[in-house]
């Protein structure tokens, strides 16, 4: 048995004894649990998708990095993707299935921390 | 599970909280989520649920200790590839109760999964992400000790190499046979990839070898991009038989590696047999498999059709226009653990909206893709109209190699994504 499998079977009695009786009604929960909020800001339609090619800058892949970008950056080349103004490979056929409104909700959702946590397992 | 602590001491404080509410409390219990299968498909979707609630118990049962990624395994078996490359561990899933075993029974009434050690783990929602079984009945001889010695490799992994090894050994002008299924299978391209990456290996190492596919269907996903492709890389190499020239595989001799048709018979040097296919044995185990062999599911939430609080992922679903594809399984995660971390806390989840994008390698440096976009209509996962597509049929190498790249890092960061 590796120490992995170990500290698994440990959790798994663990969890065992562990009654579950946490009430989850949202304004006692931010209190009981933890300071910090427990629930991520839901993404909008669409912007999980994203980092399966768009990963982390620290990966330094030929696939730009969305890290750190600006929202108005994003909507305005994914609107060039759209146009075919700015030459893609693939970026042209995603973007045309996006509206500007949808475009702009993923973009501002990718600037926050949600977002970043979402990519950085 | 680092905050383990808190938990404990939330849930000892909660006990006072929950006399004053008590009417809720046993419908409010910490809702735990328990994930089947540790692929693209399970692996996102147990890291996801965490990330987007981390007061969920996120368990993912799977019996392997390391999951071998089927996309870019065709270059293994090409020798462009080590098998090492298309590994990764379950390491670094520490805020996931990982349970190494297989899941063998669902009590769906009673909410509660049978392992394979007799164990039940309970769960508030379950998510079944079971890749696909090959179905060892559908072809006449071709079974599970048939396919030891004509590998489907439609699993990666010691298949893989199997096939790979067989066609190091095999003297310079054989004849490998690949015999593709009829809709729906997993990885449409792939067939089509693997015969192209089969070809270059042929082309520079023994030229004077054939390859056959014999294949049920009359069109291919990315057909003109691989057939251009062939003419120019591949003149005369690959033979593609389509069913209505007879493709169709019936039956297979193992003892003479011999694939017979509707309107003869392939005497092969290597054969790579890829059957028919369903929805992994849980599924069926499960009762989320229709007569088709694949899982009916809501678009919006990913739950079953035919099971309540049980969600489908990946391969195994069906239900619209999303092929099976590693991408579209890490998509389809991360819109399923939004609706299911939103059921659980009883939240209306949102209309989800989808990306597919798959690559595939017709040789060094030639890349090539095709791409959607999806949402739900009508009860289904309908592409984006005026969206998606494939690469251009006419387009400068540049493009190819770009391509080419543009896979290879996709698969690095999806990679990285799902498992850490």
């Amino acid at each position: 048995m590796t120490s992995h499998d170990m500290r698994h079977t440990k959790n798994r009695r663990g969890r065992r004894s562990l009654t579950p009786v946490l009430p989850v009604l949202p304004v006692l929960l931010a209190g009981l649990v933890s300071s910090a909020t427990a629930w991520a800001d839901a993404a909008p339609p669409g912007a999980t998708a994203c980092t399966g090619c768009h990963g982390p800058a620290a990966l330094g892949s030929v696939i730009p990095s969305l890290d750190g970008r600006a929202a108005d950056d994003i909507v305005a080349q994914m609107q060039a993707f759209r146009s075919g103004e700015r030459e893609a490979t693939v970026m042209g056929r995603i973007a045309r299935g996006y509206t500007e409104e949808e475009t702009r909700a993923i973009a501002e959702w990718l600037g926050k921390p949600e977002a970043t946590r979402h990519a950085k397992p | 599970m680092p905050n383990r602590r808190a938990l404990i001491g939330g849930a000892a404080a909660s006990v006072a909280a929950a006399v004053l509410v008590a009417p809720h409390v046993r419908a409010q219990a910490r809702p735990g989520v328990v994930v089947v299968g540790g692929g693209f498909a399970g692996a996102s979707c147990a890291r996801a649920l965490k990330q987007l609630d981390r007061d969920l118990a996120v368990t993912l049962i799977e019996p392997e200790a390391a999951y071998v990624a089927c996309p870019f395994s065709n270059a293994v078996l090409a020798g462009l590839r080590d098998i090492e490359a298309q590994t990764f561990s379950y390491d670094q899933f520490d805020d996931i109760e990982f349970i190494r075993r297989r899941a063998v029974a669902v009590d769906a009434e009673r909410r509660r999964v049978r392992l394979d050690d007799g164990e039940d783990i309970d769960y508030t929602r379950l998510v079944l992400a079971p890749g696909i079984e090959l179905r060892f009945d559908a072809l006449p001889g071709y079974d599970e000790a048939a396919a030891e010695s004509m590998p489907h490799a439609w699993k990666a992994g010691s298949q893989t190499l199997m096939l790979r090894d067989q066609l190091a050994a095999m003297p310079d002008g054989g004849v490998v046979v690949l015999s593709a299924p009829a809709n729906p299978f997993r990885c449409p391209p792939g067939p089509y990839e693997r015969a192209s990456l089969i070809a270059h290996y042929l082309k520079t190492s023994k030229p004077r070898s054939k390859l056959i596919i014999l294949d049920a269907k009359d069109a291919f996903s990315k057909q003109r991009l691989f057939e251009a492709a062939w003419q120019e890389l591949y003149p005369g190499l690959i033979e593609w038989v389509p069913l209505s020239s007879g493709g169709r595989v019936t039956e297979i001799d193992p003892a003479t590696r011999t694939l017979v048709t509707e309107f003869g018979s392939h005497r092969a040097d290597v054969a790579n047999v890829i059957p028919p296919q369903r929805a992994g044995r849980i599924a069926q185990l499960a009762g989320v498999a229709d007569q088709t062999g694949w899982c009916p599911i809501d678009p919006v939430t990913f739950e079953s059709r035919l099971q309540p609080e049980i969600h489908v992922i990946g391969d195994a679903v069906i239900g619209g226009a999303m092929p099976k594809s590693a991408f579209t399984a890490n998509a389809q995660a991360k819109a399923c653990a939004a609706a299911v971390a939103a059921l659980v806390r009883e939240r209306q989840p949102a209309q989800p909206k989808l990306i597919n994008t798959c690559y595939s390698l017709v040789a060094p440096g030639y890349g090539i893709s095709i791409a959607g976009v999806y949402q739900p209509r009508d009860g289904l996962l309908a592409e984006v109209e005026g969206a998606g597509g494939t690469s251009p049929l006419e387009a400068p190498s540049s493009v190819r190699e770009l391509e080419a790249a543009y896979a290879e890092d996709w698969f690095r960061t999806i990679t990285r994504e799902v498992f850490g």
